[in-house]
């Protein structure tokens, strides 16, 4: 567990990971590894568990068997097993969810300062008397706030409700709200979903961006124009099993993919 | 605007309550001379009466969509309707002078009104302590309590006992009990941290009735029903007071206390805790997944809330000179999240003014006391069908920020 990272190695690895539900197995032993810096997409037909992948690692649900291991650059491997949601995004795993789960009635500022929580310390008594330190604190969260809107681009509307934005906005609002947790891993859960091709190559473009920062990205996504064009590296999944993985060009040639996605061919069966 | 099928509807609706209000209003029974008394007027009362409130909200309710409707076509964003509300709010220029004459009323009134004004006044003010202590459970967490007057019994009973068996005076318990209400209020928020919704209320609505059910029950303790009287009022520094005096002080101790209140609820709710509390009320998933401990949240949410409860149940103690169980019934519990849905989840000022509207009005509408519930209850109804955010939504925050901000490098200095 002492073991110190080098570039190579894998700064998230999942090993063996399973978890059933009652009678049903919705992961069965599943290994993933994402290294630092890269854009790693978890792809695979509808149900396949893509989403259980990112409850899993998230603390949401607790996996039946398997380890979740983290390794930060230059530091100690740590389980994520059995920790609470909160704390593992602590730990520097922040997500965002299919369907967007933004805090409707606050204002987009306020989605954003959320973020903020769990690296702020501010105290009720502090909160109370709104001492020197909580003053500076509160500052300090406001311009971070407002200085990831500005690179995400919404900070012409910081005051808006959350549940007015347009579509693709709140889609963007939730990447900032999870960018506020300051994650050296982030997982995006269909990012471009109900996007019309215009905001996708906007997204692209943003994702890529946060790449560029020093962020490793976990992604899941059906869009495969995105898919093959933003990541280094794709895991396939289908019922619950990895089929598949290697560079974009080689899961887009692997013939178990294409089964999957498209069934079997008719005459060669 | 109105159609001949809104007329057919009114009339069908006027007959339909004439059928319904028939045994009520028209008949009466007279046991005395074996006769019966037909009020037809009534009945005439009764179909007229409903035929022009369904046509005043049937038109009412047209011109409002019609007004949403002109908004979404000439593509004007759903604005808070409240918005002259939120620019009142949020100039001081505005608000200050209003805010200074209220004070100033409010300072005044002892001087002015009988005995028996001030008393009412410092239940209403009870009242808007309560409710706001209450909005930060309901209003702000969104954790739907209905034993919140469980925290209220702690706080009397902790003055009464503890000046029972201890001597402790008003000043030492009035902490004392707030924060053992706190207490209380993690003991209950532990229990229902996984719960929501149905479950937390029914949850919550036991244990504000097996509080009240100990208190009734435990004779050794409590001295069951028959309660504790002989409760000293408030002292000041040991001076002799007439009762004229000591309410006019109970009452600028109220006021000072719901200042106090509202200063605190204020500050809370626009800080990390307070902003961690609303997170939770939207999206208590998406709250954990940003970093939020809910347990902490939770409990703190809880016990916050209570120890607002408790402070008054100190008060309440002291004003009345007697506790005795019967005075924390559920109907108590019922009425302040009347007061906090009525004013609007999370909003202060109007959690206020709705404390003060139901405690304040059926005092002064004493003449039409027969028809008290009815009104309360057909209020309670037009306020949800019609306004159903409350007297005052919640008005968030707002704010502006320098655009040369240098924020560039404050990454770093945070971590």
């Amino acid at each position: 567990m002492t073991e110190k990272t080098t570039p190579d190695t894998p700064i998230l690895e999942v090993s063996g990971l399973t978890m059933d539900f009652g009678g049903i197995r919705a992961l069965d032993h599943l290994d993933l590894r994402i290294r630092q810096g890269e854009i790693v997409a978890l792809i695979g037909p509808n149900g396949a568990g893509k989403t259980t992948v990112f409850n899993c690692l998230t603390g949401i649900y607790k996996p039946t068997s398997g380890e979740l291991l983290r390794t930060p650059t230059g530091l100690a491997t740590r389980r994520l097993n059995g920790l609470k949601p909160n704390k593992v995004t602590q730990q520097g795993l922040a997500r965002t969810f299919q369907n967007i789960r933004l805090f409707p009635n606050m204002t987009v500022l306020e989605n954003v300062m959320i973020g903020r929580h769990c690296r702020t310390r501010a105290t009720v008594l502090g909160a109370i008397f709104r001492d020197r330190k909580t003053v500076r604190e509160e500052k300090k969260i406001v311009a971070l706030a407002y200085s990831i809107l500005k690179k995400i681009g919404l900070a012409d509307m910081i005051n808006e409700f959350a549940k007015n934005l347009p579509y693709g906005a709140q889609r963007r609002l939730e990447i900032a709200r999870a960018l506020a947790t300051d994650p050296t891993i982030l997982l995006l859960d269909e990012p471009a979903a109900g996007m019309n091709p215009h905001e996708t190559a906007e997204l692209d473009e943003l994702i890529t961006g946060i790449r560029d920062d020093g962020l490793s990205i976990l992604l899941i996504e059906h869009d495969m124009k995105l898919v093959m064009s933003l990541s280094d590296h794709i895991f396939v999944m289908d019922y619950g099993k990895k089929i598949a993985e290697g560079s974009p060009n080689n899961v887009r040639n692997n013939p178990a993919v294409i089964k999957a996605y498209l069934g079997e061919d008719v005459e060669d069966a | 605007m109105i159609s001949l099928k809104d007329l057919k509807n009114a009339f069908l609706v006027s007959l339909w309550f004439v059928f319904l209000t028939f045994p009520l209003m028209v008949i009466k029974v007279n046991p005395f001379e074996r006769t019966i008394d037909w009020r037809w007027q009534n009945m005439g009362y009764v179909a007229a009466g409903s035929f022009i409130c369904y046509l005043a909200s049937r038109f009412f309710l047209a011109s409002k969509a019609a007004k949403q409707k002109k908004q979404k076509l000439l593509d004007i964003p759903d604005k808070p309707k409240s918005d002259w509300q939120q620019r009142l709010l949020s100039e001081p220029r505005l608000y200050l002078p209003v805010l200074g004459v209220i004070l100033a009323i409010l300072l005044i009134f002892p001087q002015i009104f009988s005995t028996y004004q001030i008393n009412i006044m410092i239940t209403a003010l009870m009242y808007v302590v309560l409710g706001l202590g209450l909005n930060i459970v309901v209003g702000v967490a969104g954790l739907l309590d209905l034993g919140y007057v469980a925290f209220y019994a702690v706080g009397a009973y902790s003055y009464a006992l503890l000046n029972l068996h201890f001597g402790l005076g008003f000043w030492a318990v009035l902490p004392i009990g707030g924060l053992l209400a706190a207490g209380f209020g993690i003991i209950l928020g532990f229990p229902v941290l996984r719960l929501r919704g149905d479950y937390l209320a029914i949850v919550t609505l036991g244990f504000g009735e097996i509080i009240r059910l100990i208190l009734e029950n435990w004779n050794d303790f409590s001295r069951g029903p028959s309660g504790i009287s002989n409760i000293p009022r408030p002292g000041f520094f040991g001076m002799e007071m007439t009762l004229n005096q000591s309410i006019s002080y109970l009452y600028y101790l109220m006021i000072a206390l719901v200042i106090f209140t509202i200063f605190v609820v204020n500050r809370l709710q626009n800080s990390r805790i307070g902003r961690a509390w609303f997170a939770l009320r939207e999206d208590e998933i998406a709250c954990q997944a940003m970093g939020i401990d809910k347990t902490r949240t939770k409990l703190s949410a809880f016990s916050l809330g209570a120890f607002w409860a408790g402070m008054v149940g100190v008060i309440f103690a002291a004003k009345t000179t007697f506790v005795n169980p019967a005075s924390f019934t559920f109907l108590e519990s019922a009425i302040i999240l009347c007061i906090v849905v009525l004013g609007g989840m999370g909003s202060i000022i109007g959690v206020i003014i709705a404390a003060l509207i139901l405690m304040l009005l059926p005092e002064y509408l004493r003449a039409f006391s027969d028809y008290r519930m009815l009104v309360f209850g057909a209020t309670l109804v037009l306020m949800m069908v019609f306004c159903p955010l409350g007297i005052i939504s919640t008005v968030r925050r707002t704010y502006t920020i320098d655009k040369n901000l240098k924020t560039s490098n404050d990454r770093e200095d945070y971590t």
